[in-house]
């Protein structure tokens, strides 16, 4: 059986930053399974810019993006096998891939870093009745078919979900020579970029209905129509508001989901607000070793924060390698998210082990506008961020310092909430 | 001319034309969609009846028990899948045990083995810890199965084929008239003669019915909308879980799937429309009702919903006999539920009314063995490296989900009456049938049957038809 | 007084502009965070520009499809003669990247590079 220290799961953006952080800080022994016919992940068909901004000061599209990361593992010499789908992981850390030319085979890792990604909420999921036909698709596959094999999923679009993918596809697709007709939210706030909305709507006249979603699906082989409606509050359809288009496709952007079947099925516990791995500060998730960071923890909006993420995960796995699991006396600090704030990624902090600066990221579950970011250490108020706009789309983070938490041995809970003043 | 032309390669079809093939005979299977398994068959609760549901003494009574004693065997005969996971009638008040045990009457009456009135609340408990609190008793029938119904479809199909039946797709019968000797076919791809014609045309059956005859026919399709819930849901409920019947028919079920998934449904909405097979608003909020009877239904696992119809003749039997007035015409119809269960005893008394009309001889090279595409999850991991090594494609995965490989699609595509459309390599191999539903293998599922059957890739399509998923290629508009 | 409001799209921050225009002179901007939020707030008004990103056809590389951009912004009424351009185009692999596909695209002065290796 082979034998690695570190065993990367999926050679995307969290995979290739995890893998050269990992050799930065001395581990030799690595090895990328992916998937794909290539390293890069999902930023292969994100041909569109925007990326690297926070990382390399400099706008970048995905795949730009994704060659600095490629070109420094090609230059480290990590090793890296391509077509390969990992079948299981136990828990003792044996993964078990599956190619062509090797089969199945086993690989015995001393650490493991999950970076699966995730993968896209399907119509089934939303339950729309109607007919089965061809022609809706999940705007991450249309993007796939669109910008790797250079075919056209359509030429009249209704996209349902504003979040990025669906706004980016929907100028894509009004680039490529389709009329995309409406891009309807069922929430009343977009969960994309504002900049997208800009550069991929406004600038395009293609409408954006709030409080909207689709109703049901006409066509029984091919799409013919959809019908929209606005929705209360509590996202019903209200009736007499229903609107019909006409469209042969509808592109569905309604919500990523963590892959994580691999790690549920070996015994790594879920976080159910993310369903991703509940994680502590170094992103190592209850089975000793095994680490997480990139989509697959929790869905991500900027790839920046991604490759900053998988860089801590890809060096605590490192760290383990060199010198075990690190059990130091001390407290695991509860963190937890509380009015307003869905959730933190880590869940706990144990302050002998975090870095001399922890990264906290949250998400907040609605827009909240001139609100703070209250930070509490038990009951105390530490920070108190004003904060102009807040949103669900938009990932936010605060920092905390393993001085400080040194210092009071008594903090055992750390809450972050949101708060009018 | 040919000696039997069979409308329809649903199941009852495809079983007519395997248990036909046990005889030296010229037919041909005429089905108007482009696959098998097309109509009713593929929507359907996939269930195998125990038999105590159908009307004493009725012909529905008498195949369901016949089919569903022939099912162990024919599983393995023709390498599909099928568990006998058994079925619970649940009762929720006192006032309906006379109803339970009415089932219970007629099941034994029908001739339907070990079937038991459960009182035991702990007893009921253990054996369904996800049963509604209120349960009062329950009708256990260990005879019921689960079967994956397109599998069942297509290996009777398949099996036929290869054992000299003729099969033609998109070929829909527009008319039959009588002629000398037989009957005269008018379809969408020309001219066909022949001396018996059966009806298999699921809901359809009607139309060619009364065509013929002067006795007329109604089929009603009555439309069953279903949730399928994710793999992980398919641990629920260890058996099928019927609610009490009414005139309408079994209620809402729910019940685990022969591949690992849980199905709630179906709803009973009779419509006009023999294509209607959209689901509604109105019969997905219906499926709700199905909490009657278990509890903590994780609904949130709901990865897609379907509707199928079932052809429901006024009468509510099956209607399976040579016409009296239209000789040489073998109607095959009304087959709602027990339709999928008593498809195998269906396919045997057409077959013996055709033998012996047409005084068939035997065919000695039937083979009624039919080995099935290789499912990997039943492979130990020797077993999987070997068939790896010898051929590759086993090693590339196409389906994530369901973690199908690309060695079983090419089988899927290359085998008699292979795949060629997206469904149908879902169907026979559930490539694009798991928690994603075909979001990330559609691509690829493109790109080997264009390279396997030289497909376009913007002719190829979901379902045939006009179903094609591509449209065109970038900035061809421009 | 013209007061024109928009979302900058520099970062995705997307603070929110106001440019104050007397006729065509702008008079005042607030609302950015940063300077690229000012630079984007006069352009936007004056003469707004885009990068457009997009796929061209590969012959004899392991992918069928290059992407594609404007190596700058170009104007933003340019965007469909820029695409139209792009219309038809095939290289020859290998590809690299900043590789030009297309030199002065529309007239803009600006080529269309490859941004991935093929």
């Amino acid at each position: 059986m082979k034998e690695y220290d570190i065993v990367i799961i999926g050679g995307g953006p969290a995979g290739l930053a995890a893998a050269i952080a990992a050799r930065d800080n001395g581990s030799e022994s690595i090895l990328i399974l992916e998937r794909d016919k290539e390293l890069g992940g999902i930023l292969n068909q994100c041909i569109h810019n925007g990326f690297g901004l926070h990382t390399f000061k400099e706008e970048l599209t995905g795949p730009e993006y994704a060659a600095r990361f490629t070109e420094q593992v090609e230059k480290y010499k990590i090793e890296y096998v391509l077509n390969t789908m990992v079948i299981e992981i136990s828990p003792e850390k044996v993964v078990t891939a599956m190619n062509r030319e090797e089969g199945l085979f086993d690989i015995q890792a001393k650490a493991i870093i999950l970076a699966m990604g995730c993968r896209e909420r399907s119509r089934g999921a939303l339950n729309i009745p109607g007919y089965r036909p061809a022609g809706i698709f999940s705007a991450g596959t249309a993007q796939r078919l669109v910008n790797m094999e250079g075919f056209m999923p359509g030429r009249e679009v209704v996209i349902l979900g504003s979040g990025d993918i669906g706004l980016i596809m929907a100028r894509r697709l009004t680039l490529e020579g389709a009329k995309v007709k409406v891009v309807a939210e069922i929430m009343p706030y977009s969960g994309g970029l504002k900049r997208n909305i800009v550069q991929c709507l406004d600038d395009y006249g293609i409408p954006l209905k709030l409080s909207h979603t689709v109703i049901e699906i006409r066509g029984k082989e091919r799409l013919e129509g959809i019908t929209l409606a606005a929705v209360d509050d509590r996202g019903k359809p209200i009736a007499g508001t229903e609107e019909e288009y006409s469209c042969d496709t509808l592109l569905l952007s309604v919500g990523l989901i963590p892959e994580n079947e691999l790690s549920g099925a070996m015994g790594v516990v879920m976080n159910p607000v993310t369903s991703g791995p509940i994680v502590n500060e170094s992103l190592e998730t209850n089975v000793e070793g095994v680490f997480a960071c990139g989509n697959v923890l929790h869905v991500h909006d900027l790839v920046d924060f991604v490759s900053e993420e998988a860089a801590a995960a890809g060096k605590n796995a490192s760290n383990y390698v060199k010198n075990g699991e690190q059990k130091p006396n001390g407290r695991e600090i509860i963190l937890e998210g509380t009015d307003g704030v869905r959730y933190t990624v880590p869940s706990t902090i144990n302050p002998e082990r975090m870095e001399a600066t922890q990264i906290v990221r949250f998400r907040v579950g609605n827009v909240y506008k001139n609100c703070y970011i209250g930070v509490y250490f038990n009951d105390e108020r530490v920070l108190h961020r004003k904060r102009m706009v807040m949103a669900p789309g938009e990932m936010e983070e605060i920092k905390l310092e393993k001085e400080k938490l040194l210092l009071h041995p008594d903090i055992d809970r750390i809450t972050i909430r949101v708060e009018e003043a | 001319m040919y000696d039997v032309i069979i409308i329809g390669a649903g199941v009852s079809g495809s079983a007519v034309a395997r248990e036909l093939s046990r005889y030296k005979v010229n037919a041909c299977v005429l089905e108007k969609e482009e696959d098998v398994c097309c109509g009713t068959s593929k929507a359907n609760s996939a269930i195998i009846h125990a038999g105590y549901d159908a009307a004493e003494g009725s012909l529905m009574a008498k195949l369901n028990v016949e089919g569903n004693q022939i099912m162990p065997e024919l599983s393995k005969e023709l390498d599909i899948p099928f568990e006998q996971c058994g079925s619970l009638v649940v009762c929720l008040d006192e006032a309906s045990l006379p109803n339970l045990q009415a089932l219970y009457d007629r099941g034994v009456k029908n001739g339907v083995e070990d079937l038991e009135i459960i009182t035991d609340k702990a007893r009921i408990r253990e054996m369904e810890p996800n049963l509604t609190d209120e349960v009062v008793a329950v009708l256990s029938a260990p005879t019921a199965g689960i079967v994956c119904p397109f599998h069942l479809n297509i290996a009777l199909a398949e099996n036929a084929y290869t054992n000299g039946i003729d099969f033609k797709f998109d070929t829909e019968v527009e008319s039959i008239e009588p002629i000398e000797g037989g009957w005269k076919l008018e379809t969408s791809q020309g001219v066909y003669e022949t001396r018996y014609v059966v009806n298999a045309a699921g809901v359809y059956a009607d139309r060619f019915h009364n065509m013929v005859s002067e006795s007329k026919i109604h089929i009603t399709p009555r439309r069953g909308d279903y949730f399928l819930l994710d793999k992980n849901a398919g641990k629920h409920v260890n058996r099928t879980i019927f609610a009490l019947p009414s005139k309408y028919g079994k209620g809402v079920l729910v019940t685990p799937t022969v591949h690992g998934n849980l199905i709630i449904g179906p709803t009973a909405v009779d419509i006009e429309d023999k294509e209607g097979t959209a689901t509604t608003r109105e019969g997905l909020d219906e499926l709700s009702k199905a909490s009657l009877n278990v509890k903590n239904l994780p609904m949130r696992q709901v990865i897609t919903s379907f509707a199928g119809l079932r052809a429901h003749e006024d009468h509510h039997e099956f209607i399976i006999r040579e016409l009296e007035d239209a000789p040489g015409f073998v109607d095959c119809a009304g087959i709602e539920s027990p339709g999928l269960t008593s498809s195998p005893a269906i396919g045997k008394m057409v077959a013996e009314i055709l033998r012996e009309k047409l005084d068939l001889d035997v065919n000695p090279d039937f083979n009624g063995t039919r080995k099935g595409n290789i499912d990997l999850d039943t492979l130990s991991k020797e077993e999987k490296a070997a068939l790896i090594e010898k051929e590759p494609a086993y090693g590339n995965i196409i389906c994530r989900c369901e973690m199908v490989t690309e060695g079983e699609l090419l089988d899927a595509i290359h085998r008699p009456l292979g795949a060629r459309t997206l469904d149908g390599i879902k169907r026979r191999t559930r490539a694009g049938a798991g928690r994603c539903q075909a979001g990330f293998c559609t691509p690829k599922t493109m790109e080997i049957l264009h390279r396997e059957l030289g497909i376009p890739m913007t002719e190829i399509t979901k379902s045939g038809g006009d179903s094609q998923l591509l449209v065109g290629y970038n900035k061809d508009r421009i | 007084m013209e007061k024109r409001e928009l979302i900058c799209i520099s970062c995705p921050m997307g603070c929110p502009l106001t440019v104050e225009l007397e006729g065509q002179e702008i008079v005042n901007i607030t609302g950015y965070t940063c300077k690229r939020g000012e630079v984007y707030g006069r352009k936007e008004v004056t003469n707004p520009t885009r990068i457009v990103t997009s796929t061209v056809k590969v012959e004899g590389g392991k992918s069928d499809m290059v992407s594609v951009k404007t190596r700058e912004d170009i104007p933003k009424d340019k965007i469909s003669e820029c695409v139209k351009a792009l219309k038809g185009i095939t290289v020859k692999a290998p590809v690299r990247i900043g590789d030009v596909i297309l030199s002065n695209v529309a007239g803009t002065g600006v080529d269309i590079v490859a941004t991935k290796e093929v």
